[in-house]
């Protein structure tokens, strides 16, 4: 039997490219899949002709419409069997099967994240009304129109948005999804070990009747996430602290680099705390510790080593399963080299004074690198360090990795950084405005809520719909 | 037999035919080479010093193996002066400098072995593609290079003028190295865009350049809207997905595209014409018996490999103004059977040696 193959889409036309990554199991080494590679110059040359008809065909079906067929595609995305190339196809458990051997995610979270894209799709009225503070959609397709009273006008400052996705997990496609009833066409180039969750969510949106020219899917090189970057307007990229760095500052680009999430608990719920050792650890290690939405510090006025040592035990149940047990919570690495190069960097930073790792001792062989079925692991590892000064206090890893930190209440909101998500267990009213008025703090979780937690009218890492549109003004004589 | 297949197969008998007037070559060039009458200054030195009798040892292509391998490294340290046969001496010399590396070059010393090349090189070429009395535009590397000098005798001998955009590659092989890709891209879109300025003010219709910079000039000119009937090009490696894409899309099957492979230390050798069967694979021929191209076991040089396997593309140059035995190429590539008009061995899908293990730095050039 062939290989299932994932073609090149041009606006949504396959293109068999003779170029063709092949895509191996992390488990078995085995091929699963066969990639085809799209050339730097082939993408530059699609971005420079027909971006305008391709935005056009979107724009010709109404926001309504394109809700309608966003809401039909869920159905499809997470019930039907749809198109792979060479006339292949996909049932849902086929896609299940093959993210979880390429990206070593088990099944059972595999089926989580298809269940939070399913959401997407279905939620898009609401995450569409988060985006726009309520405007009526149909602004987008007249151009202008009334909120709160007051008339709007608003027009799209590009025709294409290019996506540099990453590999750690399927639910980052969220992100990009609602462009579509947005009437913005996407240019996606998927994470080398993930192509399947774009180019499912494409087809979805395709058998729903999206206009093909939507859609444009170009697993490549780097010289070709180069070229989607520079030949789109506005462009999403996912990466590490330097990729954030390189595009500050520019505003067709947003970057999303580590998220250094944390829970901080007030002085007036820290003598509860046994009451959130379960919130923690869920906000620690949900989805496999691999989002940036995953809080990699917990910061506490007190009773630091007790509530350590309490999640280090939850978090230590944690264990390598078999990659179809509906109890698996850990993922494997598809390359082993970066789990061995976390595993020593946190290594490192313990031999820096003031950290102890408090997992250590709870785990059955005290090996936080371990393999299981032929793939590499890192068991879930909390770390408590006596400042927020240590190497090791502020750092984050794609496995369930935080520290456990004392920082007196007066203190937090100086001394903790940037954070996309604050789970705050307070209700300190000193603390909440601080943490309200703080420019570092991308989404506030008031209460015992996992920072892993979404509402979808609450715009996630940056607002799409401002990324994409800009106010005009407009008056009427 | 169809003329398509006439003009595509070969014979055992063409194959040993060519093998023979290789042998007969390498007698004839070693003689020259290392006689007292003939020789250059190295080579004799180099005899003398190894004790190697080429004469009485080399009496066949196969026997080439008897050398060592030649070292790059005597281009840059050695004297021109000592290149140069004794037939030849007196007569002032070009130097023509290899690619794109920093520092002191590799130069080779020549008198009109490049005007040969491509004399015989113009003849395998389509008249309807690169048209007789038609301009060329030589966008490609310049400066101390023998492309800069043939492509414009190519264009002479083929009753045609030549027009040239300067391009240093070291310039952007060192832009590169120091990861220092904008100003690279600056310089490369630099150069195509005075490459459509020519086509659009000028009545030119074939073309030299490289991959990268057609792919680059089509960001600012249509090609074949701008005249361009025949491409050369070489100069870096081609895949087959990127042949594809030229051929099918930047110049919309509307003008010729002929691949070639070749440097400053073998000349050029020509590509076989495409068919549907190679699946855009490029196979390329050595300009034998002036040059001969085997591919080779990396960890055993002696040993070809076997046709369709890859190995190490080895060179020989063999002509009187210049011997160069068993130069290990920084490519790789797939051996191929002999074809057509070449009855020899051919080499596919050249790329830089280890490619797959490590990138390697190749510029526009």
């Amino acid at each position: 039997m062939s290989l299932p193959h994932i073609p090149v889409l041009r606006r949504g036309q396959p293109y068999d490219s003779l170029d063709r990554n092949e895509l191996n199991s992390v488990r078995t080494g085995e091929p699963v899949a066969a990639v085809g590679q799209a050339n730097a110059a082939l993408i530059r040359r699609d971005l420079r002709r027909g971006a305008d008809a391709a935005r056009d065909a979107l724009r010709a079906l109404s926001v309504g419409r394109l809700l309608e067929i966003s809401a039909a595609a869920g159905r499809l995305f997470m019930e039907e069997t749809l198109p792979l190339g060479d006339g292949g196809a996909q049932s849902p458990q086929e896609y299940v099967e093959a993210l979880s051997a390429t990206s070593g995610l088990p099944h059972v979270l595999v089926r989580r994240n298809m269940a939070k894209i399913h959401q997407v799709f279905t939620e898009m009225p609401t995450i569409l009304r988060g985006l726009t503070r309520g405007m009526d959609p149909a602004v987008l397709d007249t151009g202008s129109g009334e909120q709160s009273g007051v008339p709007v006008s608003y027009y799209a400052v590009t025709n294409a948005l290019g996506v540099v996705l990453p590999s750690n997990s399927p639910g980052v496609n969220s992100l990009w999804m609602p462009a579509i009833p947005l009437k913005v066409p996407v240019v996606l180039k998927p994470g080398r070990e993930e192509p399947w969750t774009p180019f499912r969510i494409a087809q979805a949106f395709l058998a729903a009747g999206c206009p093909p020219e939507a859609f444009s899917f170009y697993p490549t090189d780097h010289e070709g996430s180069a070229a989607i970057m520079e030949s789109c307007g506005r462009a999403l990229i996912f990466g590490d602290q330097s990729t954030v760095e390189r595009y500050a500052g520019n505003p067709a680009v947003q970057a999303h680099g580590p998220g250094w999430s944390k829970v901080i608990i007030g002085e007036d719920c820290i003598d509860r705390w046994p009451e959130f050792v379960d919130v923690i650890a869920a906000s620690i290690a949900d989805n496999g510790g691999r989002s940036c939405v995953n809080a990699s510090a917990v910061v506490v006025p007190r009773h630091a080593d007790a509530l350590a040592d309490a999640v280090a035990k939850k978090l230590a149940q944690i264990t390598p399963r078999a990659a179809d047990d509906e109890a698996a919570g850990l993922a494997g690495f598809a390359n082993p080299k970066m789990a061995e190069a976390m595993d020593a960097a946190v290594t490192e930073g313990l031999k820096t004074p003031g950290a102890e790792d408090v997992t250590a001792k709870h785990r059955p062989a005290g090996e936080r690198l371990v393999t299981r079925d032929g793939s590499t692991y890192l068991l879930p590892t909390l770390v408590r360090c006596d400042s927020f000064a240590h190497p090791l206090a502020n750092r984050e890893f794609l496995f369930p990795y935080a520290s456990v930190v004392e920082v007196p209440q007066a203190q937090v909101t100086d001394v903790m950084g940037y954070s996309l998500v604050v789970t705050a267990i307070t209700q300190d009213e000193a603390l909440l405005s601080r943490l309200l008025a703080s420019p570092h703090v991308e989404r506030l979780n008031i209460g015992p809520l996992s920072t892993t937690k979404v509402r979808w009218d609450q715009p996630h890492e940056g607002n799409l719909f401002e990324f994409l549109y800009r106010r005009r003004s407009i008056q009427w004589a | 037999m169809s003329e398509a297949e006439a003009t595509t197969t070969v014979t055992n008998e063409q194959v040993q035919a060519a093998a023979e007037r290789l042998d007969a070559h390498v007698r004839e060039i070693i003689a020259w080479h290392f006689s007292p009458e003939t020789g250059c200054p190295f080579w004799l030195e180099w005899a003398q010093k190894t004790g190697f009798d080429a004469v009485a040892e080399v009496k066949s292509a196969a026997d080439l193996t008897k050398f060592p391998h030649f070292q790059d490294e005597w281009l840059r340290d050695e004297p021109n002066e000592r290149w140069v046969p004794k037939p030849y001496q007196g007569r002032p010399f070009l130097v023509f400098e290899t690619g794109g590396t920093t520092g002191m070059p590799k130069q080779r010393i020549g008198w009109e072995d490049h005007l040969r090349d491509y004399e015989e090189f113009s003849e395998t070429l389509d008249d309807a593609a690169f048209p007789r009395g038609g301009n060329w535009l030589m966008l490609g590397p310049t400066g101390p290079r023998r492309l800069r000098v043939a492509i414009e005798h190519l264009a002479h001998i083929r009753g045609g003028s030549c027009y040239h955009v300067d391009l240093d590659p070291r310039w952007v092989k060192r832009l590169i190295a120091e990861k220092d890709f904008e100003t690279a891209k600056r310089y490369k879109k630099h150069v195509a865009e005075q490459g459509a300025a020519i086509l659009k003010n000028r009545k030119v219709s074939c073309l030299f350049t490289t991959p990268l910079l057609l792919e680059a000039l089509d960001e600012f000119v249509n090609v074949p809207d701008a005249g361009i009937k025949g491409v050369f090009c070489g100069g870096t490696q081609m895949t087959p997905q990127t042949v594809r894409f030229l051929v099918e899309e930047v110049l919309d099957n509307r003008a010729q595209f002929v691949p070639t492979y070749g440097n400053t230390l073998m000349g050029l050798a020509c590509s076989r014409p495409l068919t549907p069967d190679d699946q855009w694979s490029i196979t390329y021929h050595a300009p034998q018996p002036r040059a001969v191209l085997r591919v080779v076991d990396p960890e055993d040089t002696d040993r070809t490999v076997d046709y369709g396997a890859w190995g190490r593309v080895e060179l020989s140059t063999l002509t009187k103004e210049f011997f160069m035995p068993r130069f290990l190429e920084r490519d790789e590539a797939i051996r191929r059977h002999p074809w057509g008009r070449y009855p020899w061995d051919g080499v596919g899908e050249v790329r830089p040696f280890g490619a797959l293990e490590q990138k390697t730095i190749e510029g526009v050039y």
